[in-house]
């Protein structure tokens, strides 16, 4: 019999399940999200830093955990409440189960609750704080959980950001277009479709400045997606206010939001969130639908865009802003996220136009 | 471009082995859809039992036969600008290929809405279809189409075996399939060239145990595409979908897979530029472990990660079963995109706020297991294969792979057996070869018995392809009886249990209990199911949807409806003898108590049925229909009424066909309520022997008989009745049912076997009669019986009721036994204190010389909506299920403007014909008798018995044609009348063959005829090569019953199915095809079935 753990919410709310991973106690912003497949791309997402995480969909794991959908150098997310986690998972590539991940990356997770009860508790309540433990009792949960500072208040991006400046998979020959990322928590398959496309590609760390990344002579910028409240980043926004006009810049979604406010424009937090791979999103100038990956918790206030910069794109659900342009300025900047992983790959056609625009201003 | 106005949609006809009554839920859906958009639409289809041919789905509907001539008439009337293909199946597609290709579509310019008739003939006609993947880089198996057998010969020699045959144009892998050596190759390759309407068939590379993957795409004018979902079949390659276990979402795939599928299939959508709906199939490469043995060469090139299988350029069975597993209604928006609207133009009403234009996030795992024939047709071939051989399907939802599992096989109601059953042969099996666990309808159930024996899922999975993480499922539950077996059965365990869908019976099975004592426990320790919306987001937005399924979990989001309501019990899966119908009564009690103001619940299984759509009732519990689940969802509707304490709402149990009838007594014995007869009075109607006494104190007759124990008692009985006599178990043993037998031999060789098999209940022996069958249904409120109607049979008694050919009014009825059969019908209303629908069965048998009163039988009363409620109903104008429904609420006949008695005459004649789906059954006897075999019906009506004879015939697909060939076959017994019927067919010019004993009988009224040997291996052509070589158009082939007999025209009857051309097995029913060839010439009308109705006929 496997050992008991809890999820505490800020409200008091309780769900009781059994560990699996490692059997430590964590804590961070609870959220949901709606992807079927993925969770292994989902672990490692560093915009999942600072968060437990719940997949709604219940059986998780059933196909391992293999050697290429990696999307960051570690498991981000802070913790991992399923329904069910498969111990006997099958596929070719798969390598180990879920279980033996976590542990190995020292992540608590906590499965056999109802996750459909927790989401709906979201829902209606909006994120919140959580605890996952399988060591202190309900009380001294609780006392913790008082203790712990809010998710808005921390810069998770330094946690996640590289420390230097690296240049990825240099070895293959390019179209010698020169790409350089700021990295704000960058998903690897950005890195792996602009290199696809034959672009060098240079990473970053999230607080380079414009005229460090300059020297770099990139012929187009990449502004990161990333975890946390972008508010708290004047650092980068600072870095991207000395690069748009420069250079062609694209923001994908933390990267959109530090746009975003490079523009003056305000950002706000959802009620909880967009996260998962069925989001449709309407390109206001071609009228066409397409179905996006997403994962944030704020997002650009519409209100607020002003200087140039025009609403391109908006979420069909719920009409929030999901693209950016400028009327003259070559910024290419979405909420959702075109390298997909997990989820679909609808969109990687943004890359494409971002590299020609970054060609055609060589 | 402008929206169509007026749109014509075609449905599927009748229900045939892989055209069920999914496409009555798409084509009412998408009616529905064209009525909010302010479309008129105009429906024509020829089977009277849907509600898309209820007046108030469709603007205007037709219940006439689906051929071209006739659709032609109904545009040329009509004038429709748009033609909606994609609803009514195979059928309606082809039928608009015919339609296009005849050049009526250009003549009336009717526009086809949706799938362009391009677009049609690149997905079905296999070849463009391979030709339009290459173009478009998508990959697909080595192939080629080849017209003869000679081509399929050489292509053998490139491909090499096995391989897999694959009509055109055809519908359940018709005419198809796997063929291992050259010589099945030969055979399967020239049947599949006749059963293609375009005579050609794809002979493929056989991908045996690869993955089955399908998709669910949709796309608008705009070229927005989404998919709904996806599903894996459990069973691999070689198993049609159709016959595949298959569960949604897919299990084993990575991100990576899923998307690379997905992202084909929008690929194809485009490509194929179809506005609206499409399923696409899928081959993906197998676990290696099944690889090792299966597909050895899967990785290295050429081979390709995945294969394009086939795309179905319509709605589909996999469509239904997405609709219903993901809340998105795929008919609705597909019909709205048909006309012209954008998916982000269209709401989604599941949530009310959200639009069309989003993919749905599923939170639990959905099942469905096919529902197969077998359970009546124990001799049939029971394996499966690429040919679909299901008459229906289950689908079951939980949060755990198990229980979704164990619930769908609950809902199966095959017997009792659940998963633990165990073919006796296995129990002394050694090693695992000998286990059959090659597919066939059982298999599920042998590898779970390989896995109690010990042997691991790995080895099961190399066996038979199915990937090791349903295996290793398999083994949980497994693991889970034996703790139940040994361990003390605690709390803990018993919630684990639930979890993983152990029924409360099952666990008393194993923990040694009965399943009322689980239940008890269960209440104790508060294990008690919670209900969880399918909401088509996961929870992501509030949704207004109504539909739930049960789940061990701690949340529940269905609380009991705070208003008068009752609970409407379904029919369950689709299996001869309870079909669509049945929910067609289903689905009218629901409007109904709508009607009056009372909730309606609705409880059902079926994922292809009307009743399960999202608003057809005000609460959908998708459950197994067990006593177990009823009871569960009954005590979760549990609530204060104003006035009434503390109770769970009454249960109407008399439209869900034998199912619901079934569940009366445990429902009523656990405390809860019916409304409509009561459950002491269906007893009595269900058990023959009480109902026997109660029919003679009322003094309605019954074919006199007894029941017997021993063989000494069963040769004095029949003595005493005189033979033949009709025998049947008083409790029916797999496929051995009920048979005439007409002497002692026979008797002897039944009633041996039959207490071999079961000595302890008594075997049935009534007399049987040789008479006029006839039927009605009545709708009575315990003093007043309305009778709308009454049918008589074409074929004299002996042929199921199910079976004959009905025609209503009937035509050659006395005054006195028609006044009889009322009069009965009145005495039983009353005596039973019927409240609601009664269905009763008469045998007339007239004195020989015409002297004196005819005696009038009573077969048997049925107390509950019969299979003929929604013909008579369409026929005579009486809403029959409304009227019954409310006289449970209390709302007495008159009360509702009805009066008792028998409903007047109408001035048309209505005409109900069997179709049967025969070609698909190998090794099922099409022989009719006692026992139901058809899957279907059609519906012929008019103003003249002639004209809707030919109707209804033409739409079963029985015409004969003046000029062309038959075949007659025909018993002793029959002899006399084989002379007129000669006689007839040689007036219309047929050339007739005959077998040896008949052929003297012609030849002596001096009719030409060719004697052709029935005796296979003396000399050909014989009986076979003339079916074969189509020099015969038609077979009529009668035998002096008896197994033995039968094996006689056995053959022949084969030959004639897989030829699929008319084989006649009741002299009764040729004589009718004959008088019809004689009018088949005659105008028939054609008009909306409401004028023949209205209108005061001209004759
Ligand atoms: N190349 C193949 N190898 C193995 N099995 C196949 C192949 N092609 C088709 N099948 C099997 O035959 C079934 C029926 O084929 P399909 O083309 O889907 O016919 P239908 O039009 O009746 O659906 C499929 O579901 C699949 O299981
Ligand atoms: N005594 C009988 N004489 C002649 N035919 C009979 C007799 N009993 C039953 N049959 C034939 O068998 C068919 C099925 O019998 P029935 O009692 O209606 O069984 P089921 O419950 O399957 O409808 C009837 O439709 C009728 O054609
Ligand atoms: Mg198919
Ligand atoms: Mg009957």
């Amino acid at each position: 019999m496997t050992k008991k753990a809890i999820l505490v919410l800020e409200d008091s709310m309780v769900f009781e399940g059994q560990t699996f991973g490692a059997e430590t106690t964590t804590y961070g912003e609870v959220v949901f999200d709606t992807a079927m497949a993925g969770y292994q791309e989902m672990l490692t997402d560093p915009s999942f830093a600072g968060q437990i995480v719940t997949p709604t969909y219940p059986l998780i794991g059933n196909y391992g955990i293999n050697d290429y959908d990696v999307e960051s150098k570690r498991v981000q997310v802070r913790g991992f409440a399923v329904r069910e986690h498969c111990l006997v998972p099958s596929h070719y590539t798969s390598r180990k189960t879920l279980h033996q991940y976590l542990l190995e990356n020292g992540v608590s997770g906590i499965a056999g609750i109802d996750t459909r009860s927790l989401v709906r508790h979201i829902r209606y309540l909006g994120v919140m704080m959580g605890i996952l433990t399988s060591e202190l009792t309900l009380e001294e949960a609780k006392k913790e959980l008082k203790s712990l500072p809010p998710y808005g208040k921390v810069d998770y991006v330094r946690e996640v950001s590289t420390g230097s400046v690296y240049e990825w998979d240099g070895k293959a020959p390019g179209i010698g277009v020169n790409i350089t990322v700021l990295d704000g928590g960058v998903k690897y398959n950005i890195l792996r479709i602009l290199r696809r496309l034959g672009c060098t590609v240079n990473v970053t760390p999230c607080n380079s400045l414009a005229n460090e990344i300059l020297k770099l002579n990139p012929d187009g910028i990449v502004l990161s997606p990333g975890p946390g409240d972008p508010a708290l980043l004047d650092y980068m926004k600072d870095t991207a206010r000395g690069l748009i006009g420069k250079k062609p810049v694209m923001g994908i979604c933390l990267g959109h939001q530090i746009l975003g406010h490079a523009f003056g424009a305000s950002t706000f937090k959802l009620k909880f969130g967009h996260r998962g791979g069925n989001h449709p999103v309407r390109d206001l100038t071609t009228g066409r639908v397409h179905i996006t990956t997403q994962n944030h918790g704020y997002a650009v206030d519409a209100d607020t865009v002003k200087n140039g910069l025009e609403v391109s794109q908006i979420n069909l659900n719920d009409g929030t802003v999901e693209g950016l342009r400028h009327r003259d300025l070559p910024v290419l900047s979405i909420q959702y996220h075109p390298e997909a992983a997990p989820g679909p790959q609808d969109n990687t056609y943004l890359f494409d136009r971002f590299v020609e625009m970054a060609k055609s201003q060589k | 471009m402008t929206g169509p106005k007026k749109v014509l949609v075609i449905g599927s006809g009748p229900i045939v082995i892989g055209q069920a009554a999914e496409f009555d839920y798409a084509g009412t859906q998408a009616c529905r859809a064209l009525r909010e958009e302010g479309v008129t639409s105009v429906l024509v289809n020829s089977n009277p039992a849907t509600i898309m041919t209820d007046e108030g789905i469709a603007d205007v509907v037709y219940i006439e036969p689906l051929t071209c001539e006739v659709i032609a008439r109904i545009i040329e009337r009509e004038r429709p600008d748009g033609l909606l293909p994609t609803l009514g199946g195979q059928t309606g597609l082809n039928l608009a290929v015919e339609l296009s290709d005849s050049g009526i579509l250009n003549k009336y310019d009717v526009r086809l809405l949706g799938t362009p008739l391009q677009t049609i003939k690149n997905a079905e006609e296999r070849s463009l279809f391979k030709k339009l993947l290459t173009d478009i880089g998508e990959p697909v198996p080595p192939s080629d189409t080849v017209h003869s057998i000679e081509e399929a010969r050489h292509l053998a020699r490139q491909i090499g075996l096995p391989l897999i045959v694959r009509p055109s144009f055809t519908l359940g892998g018709s005419g198809g399939g796997i063929c291992h050596t050259i010589e099945e190759l030969e055979r399967t390759v020239s049947s599949g060239l006749s059963a293609s309407m375009s005579h050609e068939v794809l002979v493929e590379k056989c991908l045996l145990g690869w993955k089955e993957i399908e998709y669910e795409v949709i796309r608008d004018a705009d070229d927005n595409c989404i998919t709904i979902c996806n599903m894996e079949n459990i069973d691999p390659m070689g198993v049609h979908t159709g016959d595949s276990i298959v569960v949604v979402p897919t299990q084993t795939l990575t991100d990576k897979d899923y998307q690379m599928l997905r992202t084909a299939s929008i690929r194809i959508i485009r490509a194929l530029g179809i506005e609206g709906g499409c399923n696409i199939q899928y081959g993906l490469n197998p676990h290696p472990l099944v690889a090792e043995r299966w597909a050895p060469d899967w990785k290295n090139p050429p081979h390709s990660q995945y294969y394009v299988i086939e795309v179905n350029p319509r709605v589909s069975r996999s469509s239904a079963l997405a609709s219903k597993a993901t809340g998105y209604p795929i008919a609705r928006v597909a019909a709205k995109i048909a006309i012209g609207k954008r998916l982000w133009e269209i709401s989604n009403k599941v949530t009310g706020k959200t639009t069309a234009a989003f993919e749905p996030a599923v939170d639990y795992c959905v099942l469905k297991i096919p529902r197969w024939p077998f359970d009546k047709f124990a001799f049939g071939d029971r394996t499966i294969g690429s040919q679909m051989k299901a008459t229906g399907e289950v689908m079951a939802i939980d949060r755990t792979f198990e229980s979704a599992l164990q619930k769908a096989v609950r809902s199966l109601e095959i017997g009792k057996k659940s998963l633990l059953w165990e073919d006796a042969g296995w129990a002394n099996v050694k090693s695992l070869d000998e286990f059959p666990l090659h597919p066939h309808d059982m298999r599920l159930w042998a590898v779970m018995a390989a896995l109690r024996r010990g042997n691991t899922p790995e080895e099961l999975s190399v066996r038979t392809g199915i990937d090791p993480w349903f295996t290793c499922k398999f083994l949980n539950i497994v693991q889970m009886e034996r703790r139940l077996l040994k361990e003390p059965l605690s709390r803990d365990m018993l919630w684990e249990a639930k979890r993983l869908g152990f029924s409360d019976s099952v666990i008393g099975t194993l923990a040694d209990r009965l399943p009322e004592q689980v239940r008890e426990l269960r209440k104790t320790w508060r294990i008690i199911p919670v209900y969880k919306m399918v909401d088509t987001c996961a929870a992501e937005f509030d949704a207004a949807t109504p539909y739930f399924y049960s789940s061990y979990e701690e949340e529940n989001e269905a609380r009991a409806i705070p208003e008068k309501k009752a609970l409407v019990i379904g029919s369950g899966p689709i299996r001869i003898g309870q079909g669509i119908e049945f929910d067609y009564c289903s689905v009218h009690s629901a409007w109904a108590l709508r009607e009056a103001n009372v909730r309606s619940i609705m409880a059902n299984s079926n994922p292809e049925t009307v009743s399960t759509d999202f608003d057809t009732s005000d609460r959908l519990y998708f459950e197994p229909l067990d006593d177990e689940s009823i009871r569960d969802l009954l005590e979760n509707e549990a609530c204060e009424l104003p006035g009434v304490p503390n109770t769970t709402p009454p249960s109407i149990v008399q439209f869900g066909g034998q199912t619901a009838i079934n569940l009366t007594e445990s429902i009523v014995n656990s405390g809860h309520s019916i409304i409509g007869s009561s459950f002491e009075n269906i007893d009595i109607t269900e058990d023959r022997r009480r109902f026997e006494d109660f029919a003679a104190r009322l003094g309605i007759p019954q074919p006199p008989g007894a029941a017997v124990t021993s063989m000494d008692e069963a040769l004095k009985v029949a003595r005493s009745l005189g033979y033949p006599v009709l025998v049947r178990p008083s409790y029916v043993l797999g496929g051995r049912a009920m048979e005439i037998v007409h002497n002692e031999t026979e008797l002897t060789r039944y009633i041996s076997l039959a207490l071999e098999m079961d000595s302890r209940h008594p075997v049935l022996i009534d007399k049987y009669i040789e008479g006029i069958e006839t039927e009605l249904d009545a709708v009575c409120d315990g003093e007043n019986v309305l009778i709308p109607g009454i049918m008589e049979h074409i074929e004299r008694a002996g042929v199921h009721s199910g079976d004959a050919i009905s025609v209503y009014p009937a035509l050659h009825l006395t005054a006195y036994e028609v006044e009889t059969m009322v009069d009965y019908t009145l005495k039983l209303g009353q005596a039973l204190q019927t409240r609601g629908l009664m269905n009763v069965q008469f045998v007339i048998m007239r004195t020989r010389y015409g002297t004196g009163h005819s005696q009038v039988y009573v077969l048997e009363v049925n107390p509950r909506a019969s299979r003929t409620v929604p013909f008579i109903s369409k026929v005579t104008g009486v809403p029959m299920v409304k009227l019954a429904t409310k006289v449970m609420l209390d709302i007495s006949l008159k009360d509702q403007g009805y009066h008792g008695g028998l409903w007047k005459r109408q001035k048309l004649v209505g005409i109900k014909a069997p179709v049967f789906s025969m070609s698909k059954l190998t090794g099922v006897d099409t022989y009719l008798g006692p026992e139901m075999k058809s899957t279907g019906e059609v519906m012929g009506v008019d103003h003249t018995f002639e004209a809707a004879l030919v109707k209804a015939l033409m739409a079963a697909g029985l015409m004969l044609q003046p000029g062309l060939p038959v075949l007659l076959s025909i018993a002793d017994r029959d002899k006399t009348d084989a002379i007129p019927l000669a006689t007839r067919f040689d007036a219309m010019g047929c050339p007739l063959y005959a077998t040896e004993g008949t052929a003297a009988v012609i030849e002596s009224v001096g009719v030409p005829v060719r004697l052709i040997t029935k005796k296979l291996n003396e000399g050909s052509p014989n009986v076979i090569d003339i079916i074969n070589d189509g020099s015969v158009q038609g077979v009529v082939n009668t035998v002096t019953g008896g197994r033995t007999a039968l094996k006689d025209g056995f053959h022949i009857r084969r030959a004639a199915a897989e030829k699929r051309i008319p084989c006649f097995t009741s002299i009764d029913t040729a004589r009718a095809a004959v008088d019809v060839l004689a009018n088949s010439g005659q105008m028939y009308n054609i008009k909306p079935v409401g004028e023949y109705l209205r209108t005061t006929g001209k004759t």
